[in-house]
């Protein structure tokens, strides 16, 4: 009986000892295992220029702009901190637009804006059929 | 309770019938939920038809993390009670665990490439759910040498609870870090997914549980057929 509980005891303890185990990677890997960087990131710390790196935020409403060469787009990333302008030219995925996310693969300028060779949509967790998606527009548009 | 069950006798005498059970009723709800997600929902607003693959990658991505919950709660259970049947529990959920993470990992790609315009990114979703995948691997040749080379089944028990680390590296992946996989959309209280779509996911997910405790069960039973051969055969040759 004693030794039951012993081993009881020591699962236990050896249970929660992994599971703290595996708290402390989530906070110690903060930022190692970040997928990008966020535009408030970029604000607090400059990102290295010498490496490629990514930006991840939300295309800024009305910000995209063809530009004169016929195949680069320009457009501002945001996160309702900071803002960052990226430029990119190639084939941008069918979810990439306005309003919505996008993690942008390439290299940071000297100047701060952002240079991407590929473009990522990034999808929100929300999912809804399109009637109501309509819906949600227009009354958006009613309380502006 | 625990000791009641854990008799091999008495839980033949519960397995035997409760699998043509789960099998089949699980089949049931599955078939179900599959027909309705496919002819009776609408698209997303954005995703548009794609969409439809939440059904099979929600209750893999699930059922892949679950099996191995049901790993680590049975090693906890052999280590400290050294009842066989838990170790039997442990063994037979390693192979259908796997197979449910290989299938979120497959149908998470083929949905990543329309979606996100990729079929691989090392996020920390992404990355953690094929760890998870080949910590499965490795439990599964781990316990097999085990077995073969006579051992007690302590050393995979012990496997089993220490890769429990990663269910909570895998569960708060999008939360705590930046990830290119979405945020959750499924919390105990609150979906984020409009209930038009999300209903069928309830068949699907109740369904693939289902069939995951017959496939367990059935593959228990099998490896303490195997053991009482085994023992027979040993007494044979003795005679």
């Amino acid at each position: 009986m004693k030794a039951k509980h012993q081993r009881l005891m020591l699962a236990g303890l050896g249970l929660v000892a992994v599971l703290g185990a595996s708290g402390l990677a989530l906070s110690a890997l903060q930022d190692e295992a970040a997928f990008f960087y966020a535009p408030a990131d970029v604000a607090a710390k400059a990102p290295p220029t010498d490496r490629a790196v990514r930006l991840g935020g939300m295309v800024e409403a009305g910000s995209i702009r063809p530009q004169p060469d016929g195949v680069s787009i320009a457009f501002v990333v945001g996160d309702g901190k900071a803002r960052v302008p990226v430029t990119f030219s190639g084939i941008a995925p069918d979810l990439f637009k306005e309003g919505s996310g996008v993690v942008a693969e390439g290299r940071f300028r000297a100047d701060g804006s952002f240079a991407a060779d590929n473009l990522l949509a990034k999808h929100d967790e929300r999912y809804m059929p399109p009637e109501l998606a309509g819906k949600m527009a227009a009354a958006e548009t009613l309380e502006q | 309770m625990i000791h009641a069950l854990a008799n091999p006798v008495r839980f033949l005498k519960i397995a035997r019938p409760l699998t043509p059970i789960l099998l089949f009723g699980g089949l049931g709800l599955l078939l179900f939920g599959a027909w309705a997600g496919l002819t009776r929902t609408p698209p997303d607003y954005l995703q548009g038809e794609t969409v439809r693959i939440l059904y099979l990658h929600v209750p893999a991505a699930w059922l892949g993390m679950g099996g191995w919950t049901s790993i680590a709660i049975a090693s906890f259970a052999f280590l400290v009670w050294r009842h066989p049947l838990a170790n039997l529990a442990a063994r037979a959920s390693a192979v259908p665990g796997a197979a449910f993470a290989a299938i979120c990992l497959a149908t998470g790609s083929i949905w990543g490439r329309p979606t996100w315009g990729t079929w691989w990114q090392w996020d920390g979703r992404l990355t953690s759910m094929l760890l998870l995948f080949f910590v499965y691997l490795a439990y599964i040749a781990l316990a097999r040498a085990d077995a073969q080379r006579g051992g007690d089944g302590r050393i995979p028990a012990l496997f089993g609870l220490a890769g429990t680390v990663l269910l909570p590296i895998i569960r708060y992946s999008v939360i705590w870090w930046n990830t290119l996989h979405q945020g959750q959309s499924l919390t105990l209280t609150k979906s984020t997914i409009d209930n038009a779509i999300l209903w069928p996911l309830a068949f699907t997910l109740s369904g693939f549980s289902l069939l995951f405790g017959a496939i367990v069960l059935m593959r228990m039973r099998a490896l303490l057929a195997a053991g009482k051969v085994e023992a027979r055969m040993r007494r044979m040759a003795a005679a």
